[in-house]
């Protein structure tokens, strides 16, 4: 074999097997993607929004566990939104060259990506263990704990990107600082900060493992947040984990739930992005 | 006049120190992972030490503990995890970059992120139900049968066909990252200067050439980076582990086709039944280690990732 | 070495451009071009920036073919082949037609290693020959001298200006027909300006060469032939002293007189 087609050979060999790479990724996807559709979509009914989680053998659906995850990110989500735009603020207006802001930037990418099953125990051990009982607020905490670095970072990023200009010209109005960046600035980023609001609640959405030993789990209905909560992710893991087919069956069905929510949630926040980058 | 101006300058001084101690809470917050963590940690670390680290006892009952067994679950299935991964993603990574007409790279690029952004339990349930038993009944036999006879490594994949266990959490990891390394990969990819791409191939090099020569060399640092990401993912990673490793706490054999446990999959089925003192404090000891490795490997991440960042900021442009 | 020619009068075509048109998905970037690139002169393309000189110079290596959707249609005849068909060999052509860019792109590899790279692509040669090669290579570029004791060091810890002679050796060092150069002196100090200027006349003796620039007194000081772009059409085509001092056409003059662009 010549110089030239040996090139031409290994080129197409290399080529070939990046196509089959691309292909045996999308493979596994598809397929977990569709088992989630087909079991999810036959388990589906309205029980599941009338009724809460059963005991093996009787019917029941996820009305609790629905519930219960809807308030505890929805908590989680006001706690933790404000005090992240904050710390992105200062990140970007005020700490861009401080040894303060760029530590923090630092730790907080990450716990962008430190386990949440920590967060978890974090939560276990400053709340928990000292009320001495699993809660909803707690779970509520823990999930708080993972929405604040994805927002910081996005308000941040977003924030760098809005032209110094902008900022000078409210200065130069005599405007004082915290209303330029109130007022302009973070007006400005607005729907950069939403994208990452959203990504962060659909992060949480199917976080499992922070809540495991916060807000535990409940077989009824609670909407006491300092007592156990039932949420889907856990119902799931306890359903699927369990040989009765009627709690694999609700499983499935929690897993369709929260996998088209998260979907939905993703997409909203590119479509949203995609507005953002189309105005400027 | 001078009235507003003051109160001005006040409501500035308090925006800035309202700003600043609330980053300095997210500062705090790792500080106080360590710390409570260590705390809660502490019965167990007086009483093991360091043969905590070296012991495989996990006896509740007897209250004997060691982290021997969960660690070595956690590090081996993130090892299967990344080799699978890896090549699959770079090829994926490739192929976005390099080789997919343009009208595919956006709508296939899009997917591969949205993929990433799944829960884990989704994989994990995926996992259990769907591609254990699978795995079971046809690829283990097959693998033993082949991989099984070879000498020296067939000792990993020899025993029972249960589906479950080390090796298919080691799957289901690889699975789950695949996406994630793979769009990290892409994104460090089209940091390269177009100009530096034609260069190799004003040369007459091939695509792969361009890639392997050129590509490859100017994003190594970014690359490492990413994939030090994916492994922090994968070893602090719950559920895709717990529903298929198996969960049992023994050392019997080396065999990745036997059950195990790694640190998270022991946290999340243990911990919540745990009785307090000793056992818990194991537990929580577990969770520190996590915490430390991970720490570890993102802090290594990260600072790649930053030099890769300053070398194109400063660098080519 | 081969002792130098006396330079032949008789023009003969290096490559031949015919009717070429060029497309940015549907947007026209070059309207029915037709021009002649003579063997050994230098060939200087000038025009305001937007004009199409850089696509021109993209379609003779078929450069384009990396950016789906761009496309050209009309002859472009080198070696007696119309390199615009389909089933042309690029990897071939770009080792007969070589390119240096605006700006210094040194691979992250050393400077032996930059031009071994190219060399290894298309011949097998013995380590003395690859050698011989190199020093050959960078000596043509004017380069041997400040770098032959750091060869294992990486080439892009040279300078601006060493690191676009360290591009256009390793771009000779394939041993090509013609050198396409693309603005090589826009990211440069004047300085290195003027040797890679002195380097084009040396060149000139061994490869065609066909260089961009924006830059009309660079186009006097190393150009035989001259072409005038402007919005995508040929303006003008001359002989470099012809063209700068009785332009035919108005536009021409507007522009080199500087009334334009």
């Amino acid at each position: 074999m010549d110089l030239r087609t040996r090139r031409k050979t290994t080129n197409v060999i290399a080529l070939g097997l990046s196509l089959a790479a691309m292909a045996f990724g999308l493979f596994w996807l598809i397929w977990i993607l569709w088992m989630v559709f087909e079991q999810g979509i036959g388990a589906l009914s309205l029980d599941l929004l009338t009724l809460d989680t059963p005991a093996p053998g009787n019917a029941g659906g996820l009305r609790n566990a629905i519930f219960g995850s809807l308030v505890m990110v929805g908590l989680a989500m006001l706690i933790a939104t404000p005090v992240a735009i904050l710390a992105g603020i200062y990140l970007a207006e005020y700490g861009r060259r401080t040894v303060l802001g760029q530590v923090t930037r630092f730790v907080n990418d990450i716990l962008l990506s430190a386990p949440s099953i920590v967060i978890g125990l974090f939560i276990y051990a400053i709340y928990v263990a000292q009320v001495g009982k699993f809660s909803g607020m707690s779970g509520a905490l823990a999930l708080a704990l993972l929405v604040i670095p994805v927002v910081v970072r996005t308000t941040e990023d977003m924030l760098i990107l809005v032209p110094n200009a902008l900022r000078e010209a409210a200065f130069a109005l005599g405007a004082p600082k915290w209303k330029v960046i109130l007022m302009v600035t973070l007006r400005s980023a607005k729907t950069g900060v939403i994208t990452g609001i959203l990504l962060a609640l659909a992060r949480i959405s199917g976080e499992t493992a922070p809540l495991l030993f916060t807000a535990l789990s409940n077989q009824f209905w609670s909407a006491d947040l300092s007592e156990p909560m039932a949420n889907l992710p856990v119902t799931i893991f306890k359903f699927a984990m369990s040989p009765f087919a009627d709690w694999q069956e609700l499983a499935w069905a929690g897993v369709f739930i929260i996998t088209m929510g998260v979907l939905f949630l993703n997409i909203l926040a590119r479509v949203v992005f995609r507005q953002q980058s189309a105005n400027h | 006049m001078s009235e507003t101006q003051a109160k001005g300058r006040l409501a500035d001084l308090l925006f800035f120190n309202l700003t600043r101690t609330v980053a300095f809470i997210t500062l705090a917050l790792l500080g106080g992972i360590v710390i409570s963590l260590t705390w809660s940690a502490l019965p167990s670390i007086e009483k093991f030490g360091f043969s905590f680290l070296t012991s495989s006892a996990w006896n509740p009952p007897a209250d004997d503990f060691g982290a021997l067994v969960p660690i070595y679950g956690t590090i081996i299935t993130s090892i299967i995890a990344l080799v699978i991964a890896l090549p699959i993603s770079f090829g994926i990574a490739l192929f976005l970059t390099e080789m997919a007409p343009t009208w595919l790279r956006r709508p296939l690029g899009i997917a591969i992120e949205l993929l990433a952004g799944i829960p884990s339990i989704v994989y994990g349930i995926w996992g259990l139900l769907v591609f254990a038993p699978i795995f079971g009944q046809y690829v283990q036999p097959f693998i033993a049968q082949t991989l099984g006879k070879l000498p020296l490594i067939g000792a990993l994949f020899s025993g029972p066909s249960l589906g479950i266990g080390i090796l298919a959490a080691g799957i289901i990891l690889a699975i789950m990252i695949i996406p994630f390394i793979a769009s990290v990969m892409r994104d460090v990819f089209e940091l390269v200067p177009p100009m530096l791409k034609e260069s190799c191939y004003g040369l007459g090099g091939t695509t792969w050439e361009t890639v392997s020569k050129v590509v490859l060399p100017y994003t190594r640092v970014g690359v490492i980076g990413g994939v030090m990401l994916g492994l922090g993912r994968a070893l602090g990673e719950t559920m895709a582990v717990t529903f298929v490793i198996g969960n049992a706490s023994l050392l019997g054999s080396f065999s990745l086709f036997m059950p195990g446990n790694s640190i998270t999959s022991a946290l999340a089925n243990e911990f919540a039944e745990a009785t307090p003192g000793l056992y818990t404090a194991a537990l929580v000891e577990l969770g520190l280690i996590l915490f430390v490795i991970t720490f570890i490997v993102l802090s290594l991440s990260k600072l790649l990732l930053l030099s890769m960042e300053k070398q194109n900021g400063g660098g080519a442009h | 070495m081969m002792p130098v020619e006396p330079v032949v009068q008789k023009l003969t075509s290096e490559i031949s451009i015919r009717n070429l048109n060029f497309y940015y998905g549907k947007a026209i970037a070059l309207k029915n071009i037709n021009l002649e690139i003579y063997k050994g002169k230098v060939t200087a393309f000038i025009g305001p920036s937007g004009c199409g000189k850089s696509t021109l110079l993209r379609t003779i290596n078929r450069m384009y073919d990396l950016y789906p959707g761009q496309h050209a249609d009309g002859e472009l005849i080198v070696a007696g082949k119309n390199i615009l068909e389909k089933g042309v060999d690029t990897i071939e052509l770009r080792a007969k037609v070589g390119m240096v860019f605006q700006k210094p792109t040194p691979f992250p590899m050393s400077i032996y290693e930059n031009i071994a790279f190219g060399v290894r692509m298309h011949e097998k040669l013995t380590r003395n020959e690859m050698d011989d090669r190199i020093e050959w290579a960078l000596t043509k570029a004017a380069l041997w001298n400040e770098v032959k004791d750091k060869l294992n060091k990486p080439g892009t810890g040279l300078s601006g200006g060493q690191q676009q002679r360290l591009c256009i050796a390793r771009g000779v060092a394939v041993k090509p027909q013609v050198l396409l150069l693309d603005e090589p002196t826009s990211a440069l100090d004047p300085i290195s300006t003027m040797r890679i200027e002195e380097l084009i006349h040396e060149l000139k003796r061994e490869f065609t060469i066909a260089i961009v620039t924006h830059n009309m007194q660079q186009a006097a000081r190393v150009s035989d032939y001259t072409a005038y772009m402007y919005l995508g059409e040929l303006v003008e085509f001359g002989k470099t002293d012809e063209l700068f001092i009785k332009p035919q056409d108005k536009r021409t003059e507007d522009y080199i007189t500087g009334r334009m662009g």
